[in-house]
This record gives structure tokens, sequence and C-alpha cells, in this order.
């Protein structure tokens, strides 16, 4: 790899894992929604560097558009982008950061007591993640994920609907009196 | 680049998510953390579909993508109805099952 090719991947993590603590550590959930942001566009173009244009594509459009705004409109519809400070559990924040390094180490030592070596990575033909190839694996092999998908996606639909359905006090009333 | 970059990416944003879990108090960020994690996940997919010369791997990012679509469009509806029945979205205010 070239040295360009290290700077710009360098560059690249540095933005994503910067973008990630900003978003955890900013106390008002818009600029934390701002930053995941941008953690996700980052992402896509180390998705596009990976050889996976359509993921990358479908993460920008997905991720960064639709599931980002979506969060955006309830911030803004709740008003609940801030919340006091305090600390209610004793000792909640020294926990959780014992738990986070424990869950490193953890990481660490399978990295080292995998029996794998690891490998740079390898060059990939130009249509290896094509949309057309992609679309054919899809449509093809993975056509059973696909329509549970499909039916996910309806139930989580409909889901959300009855959830914030506003149940009326008039029509309960109506039902009441017909008994 | 070796892939282990990527690895080691992805691991540092998943730790990165769960302390968001751990630590937030306000239900939304820890929804922000955990979508946080989806994409930790995905970059490792993506990474291994690399190495091993897979398409399964983008395509599973492509499923995990549209159930993290369907889990926002879900979680959100909650939200809208928890602060509806109780004004906030303070997790700790959330006690009610506490015995």
């Amino acid at each position: 790899m070239t040295l360009i090719g290290i700077i710009f991947y360098g560059f690249l993590a540095i933005v994503a894992i910067v973008s990630a603590v900003a978003m955890l550590l900013n106390r008002s959930a818009i600029y934390s929604a701002l930053f995941l942001v941008l953690n996700f566009a980052t992402i896509a173009v180390l998705y596009l560097a990976l050889g996976a244009p359509f993921i990358a594509f479908t993460q920008v459009t997905v991720y960064a558009g639709a599931i980002m705004i979506l969060f955006l409109f309830v911030i803004a519809l709740l008003g609940a982008e801030k919340l006091s400070g305090h600390e209610p559990i004793k000792g909640q924040r020294t926990m959780a950061i014992v738990l986070g390094l424990i869950f490193v180490v953890e990481l660490v030592l399978f990295l080292i007591f995998r029996n794998q070596g690891i490998q740079p990575m390898l060059a990939l033909t130009q249509d290896f993640a094509s949309p057309q190839k992609i679309g054919i694996a899809m449509f093809t092999q993975y056509l059973l994920p696909f329509e549970v998908v499909a039916f996910i996606l309806l139930s989580a639909t409909i889901g959300a609907i009855v959830l914030t359905r506003v149940e009326k006090p008039a029509r309960l009333g109506a039902a009441r009196g017909k008994k | 680049m070796p892939t282990s970059f990527f690895l080691a990416l992805s691991a540092i944003m998943f730790v990165l998510g769960i302390l968001g879990v751990l630590l937030r108090r306000n239900a939304l960020v820890i929804f922000m953390s955990l979508e946080l994690m989806f994409n930790a996940a995905n970059l490792a997919f993506v990474t291994f579909a690399n190495q091993y010369q897979l398409l399964t791997g983008q395509i599973f990012v492509f499923f995990i993508m549209a159930v993290a679509a369907a889990e926002v469009a879900v979680g959100l509806a909650l939200m809208v109805a928890i602060f509806r029945n109780k004004g906030s979205v303070d997790i700790d205010q959330l006690n009610s099952l506490k015995g």
C-alpha cells in the first residue's frame, strides 16, 4: 500500500472514530445525530474502498438518509434533545468504562490467540460486487430471506402505525355505552 | 491495507457503541449507539466479504440494513408512545417495572 493510501484510510478511520466519540459525548441529541450521519458517510467511503459500491450507496441512502432523518424528526418532535447530566446510579460511569475495557481486552486476546495470519487485502475484480451480481444472487440464492425481510418491513410499518396511534376517548366511551 | 485495519476500526466502533448504551440515559442516544454497533458489524461483514472473495457478506449487510430500518421504525414509535405517557425519554424515569 502506498503512503497516500495509508494517509487516506487513516484519515477516514480517525474521522469515523472522532465522530463516534463526539456522538457519545455530546449533550444535545441533535448534534449526536448529526455526528452519527458523518460517521455513516465515512463508513460508506470505507465500503467503497472495500469493493462494495452497492452497500456504500445503500448505506448513504438508507442509513445516513432515511434512518437518521427519522431520528432527527423524532428528536425535533419530542423536544427531548437535552437531559440533565446527573448520575442517578452510583458508579455507573466507571462501571461502564470498565466493562468496555474488558470487551476491548477480549477482542485483543481473540485476535492474538486465533491461529490465522492476517493477510493483506486482495485485489478484487472489477465486477466483484456490481449491483448486477448482487441482484442476481439476491433474487436466486437468497430469495427466501429477501421475502422474509419484506414481511419484516411490512410488520414494522404496521407496528409503528399501531404504536403511535392516539386512542380516541370518544370511541372508547361509545363502545362502553353499547354494553 | 491489511484486513486487520478494518477489523480494528469495526471493533473500536463497536466498543464505542457499547459505551454509548451503558453511559447515556437519553433513550434516543442509546438508539443511535445501537445503530453505531450495527454499522461496526456491517463493516466487519464487508471486510470479510472482501477477504474471502464472497458476495454473501455484502448481501447479509443489505439484509441487516433492512432489519435495522424496521427496528428503528418500531423503536422510534415506542419512543413516541413512551414520551406521550411519561413526558420524557430519560430511561431512569422508566422504572415502573421495579418491584
